[in-house]
């Protein structure tokens, strides 16, 4: 059966829906009408990874050659922009020996781990489910 | 920002808070399920701690 150009033209706007909700948090539910939600993930996951920026957590790079760092490298990557944004101005070298390295690690993972959820999130309330 | 019982803490709030906001639609629900899982996850941290005190490094 062929897609309809209907049919295209709504799995666009979903794709693009769901790639501004990856890029910046909480910008897919603010797309969708969900204000609140929308607003609250704004401020908090970006928040989230600046603090852990400001732990001196590490941007981890993707080494294929390390699984775990890949993987870890990969959860970074789900808050976005903001990822970039840190990359490029020199955010996110990480320093192993400062006691809260491993804090500011988990804050970094865990919020481009949740960015990914909330981007599933407003997938999900785009095609109805929610 | 040393202290490692406040970052467990603001770890614990920022999860919850998300995890709430995706979860539930009304305000209500929202602050009973993350209210929840933040003494949730204080309180199991705190008694993972202490089990896990008589273990040396």
């Amino acid at each position: 059966m062929r897609a309809t150009a209907a049919d295209e033209t709504q799995s666009g706007a979903l794709v693009l829906l769901c790639v501004a909700a990856w890029a910046i948090p909480g910008a897919g539910h603010l797309w969708l009408g969900r204000r609140n939600k929308g607003l609250v993930f704004l401020v908090a996951l970006p928040l989230m990874f600046a603090i852990g920026l400001a732990l001196r957590g590490r941007i981890f790079p993707f080494d294929l050659a390390d699984p775990l760092v890949a993987l870890a490298a990969l959860a970074d990557f789900g808050i976005g922009l903001s990822y970039f944004v840190a990359a490029a101005l020199g955010y996110g070298t990480g320093d192993v020996r400062a006691v809260t390295y491993e804090y500011g690690n988990a804050f970094l993972i865990v919020a481009g781990l949740l960015n990914v959820l909330v981007v599933i999130d407003a997938y999900d309330v785009a095609l109805g489910r929610k | 920002m040393h202290s490692h019982l406040f970052l467990l803490v603001l770890f614990a709030l920022f999860v919850s808070l998300v995890f709430a906001v995706i979860a539930r639609d009304d305000a209500r629900g929202q602050i009973k399920l993350g209210g929840l899982m933040f003494a949730g996850f204080i309180a199991s941290a705190l008694v993972l701690g202490w089990l896990m005190y008589p273990f040396p490094l």
